[in-house]
């Protein structure tokens, strides 16, 4: 295994040899949005094996990374009992680190970057800014916008949101953190 | 008897009858539940997608507050928030220059000691074993327990025994006289976070698991996620549009369904809260 390799990386970061994967496909087969993917799990396992940096590079412009919903069934099924989902962990943010996020996913991504945002503000999710953040960044304005009265009339949104106390400790938590990020 | 409790984001919004319902019950059996001081989310998919120190730091900070309070025990009913906090303790015990400094980054000591229950085991250990005395009204219906994912995957960390068919809440919903039905999506992913956005994908996997339980009888989706929930209950009108039809069965929690057999009220266990109207007959 060259260092240079992303499997190498990959081992690294995670613990999981990719060589040890014998393609049964059992990750494949079992895997809830295998058919929505561009490269299936096991396909993703053979291209790390291969250590060829064109493969590489589609692995981190790939949909399936994202769509990934981490159901972790694959690895519970995995007869190497190799840890899919912390291996696309670390895809999925050496991806977005390189603004390499496949055009299918970017709905999911700045999702999940508003979740944070509306977490390093408050330091709880206040689905409410979460939601506001969300659209803002999609342009999905009108999205969902029948749900939120209705959820409002059943006490399940908060107008305003909950703080925590220590802001200032928490704040340390997200310093640099996505700093280094091209975009 | 006081046990440590983290609520999670979810319990304190879109799922707070799943919070209230627990507290009702933990009431009844005498159990007293002590939040967390100043708890943070726990970072939950966003958290461990995009940044692996932030699903370790997010989750431990809480773990160490829990720990500062002298609490031995901590139970988080949130599927989620029990996965992540016990992935960040699996993961910080095993690797102790980790565990070191992500103690430097919250600048609080983390001995990472903690015993951490999901719903299911606390109320396995706390609550079913004063059932006998406190069910007043059994229920009396068929219903379908869904457990979903991170309840029991990945089973190395998770100590999960049945994975592929768990019993855990089976067992529970029998003791309240309800049948439980033999079913296979008992642990299909519902299509959890992506409910704002790929609600398609949610409505297709939520859908096919709604089906199965209503074409085998079942009269309830019992349930002890609030992802799980949030899809199987709010997100109803994309199941409805990918399966073609209306489907009409509830969505309740375990802690929802173990109050209403303690005789509690529909409100007291917050049945109202629902998108899909619950009407179950209980025997009173």
């Amino acid at each position: 295994m060259d260092k240079e390799d992303l499997s190498f990386q990959v081992s690294q970061a995670t613990g999981v040899n990719v060589r040890e994967c014998y393609q049964c496909g059992k990750c494949t087969g079992g895997c809830p949005v295998g058919e929505r993917m561009d490269l299936r799990p096991s396909v993703i396992m053979r291209m790390l094996q291969s250590g060829d940096a064109a493969s590489e590079e589609e692995i981190l412009r790939s949909n399936s990374i994202w769509l990934c919903l981490t159901c972790e069934t694959c690895y519970s099924r995995c007869p190497m009992e190799l840890d899919i989902p912390k291996v696309f962990d670390y895809l999925r943010e050496k991806s977005y680190a390189e603004g390499k996020v496949n055009s299918d996913a970017h709905d999911i991504v700045a999702f999940h970057k508003s979740f944070l945002n509306a977490v390093e503000r408050n330091g709880r999710l206040h689905e409410m800014s979460l939601v506001l953040d969300y659209k803002i960044h999609t342009g999905n304005l009108f999205q969902d916008v029948l749900l939120a009265p209705e959820m409002f009339s059943k006490g399940k949104l908060h107008i305003l949101p909950e703080r925590i106390k220590d802001r200032k400790g928490f704040a340390r938590l997200f310093k640099d953190q996505f700093k280094k990020r091209k975009s | 008897m006081k046990i440590g409790f983290y609520p999670g984001c979810s319990l304190t919004g879109s799922s707070r009858e799943y919070n209230e319902s627990l507290l009702a019950i933990a009431k009844e059996a005498g159990v007293e539940l002590c939040e967390i001081k100043d708890w943070n989310c726990c970072g939950a998919t966003a958290a461990h997608n995009l940044n692996k120190e932030l699903s370790l730091s997010l989750p431990a900070r809480n773990l160490a507050l829990a720990e500062f309070e002298g609490m031995d025990e901590l139970v988080v009913p949130c599927a989620a928030c029990f996965n992540r906090l016990v992935m960040t303790q699996h993961e910080l015990s095993e690797k102790e220059d980790l565990r070191k400094l992500i103690s430097e980054k919250l600048q609080m000591p983390l001995r990472n000691g903690i015993k951490i229950y999901n719903v299911l085991q606390f109320l396995e250990k706390h609550i079913v074993p004063r059932l006998d005395q406190l069910v007043k009204s059994p229920l009396t219906f068929d219903v379908a327990c869904y457990y979903g994912c991170l309840l029991v995957r990945p089973q190395q960390v998770m100590k999960s025994e049945r994975f592929e068919d768990p019993m855990t809440m089976d067992v529970i919903m029998q003791k309240l006289g309800a049948n439980a039905i033999d079913w296979p999506f008992k642990t299909e992913c519902c299509g959890a976070g992506f409910s704002v956005s790929k609600t398609e994908i949610v409505g297709e996997l939520s859908g096919k698991i709604v089906r199965n339980a209503t074409d085998r009888g079942a009269k309830a989706i019992v349930v002890a996620c609030p992802m799980c929930h949030s899809n199987l209950d709010m997100r109803r009108p994309a199941i409805d549009n990918y399966l073609n039809m209306k489907m009409d069965i509830p969505v309740i929690y375990i802690t929802q369904a173990i109050a209403l057999a303690m005789g509690l009220t529909p409100t007291q266990a917050g049945i109202q809260r629902h998108f899909v109207p619950v009407n179950l007959t209980v025997n009173r």
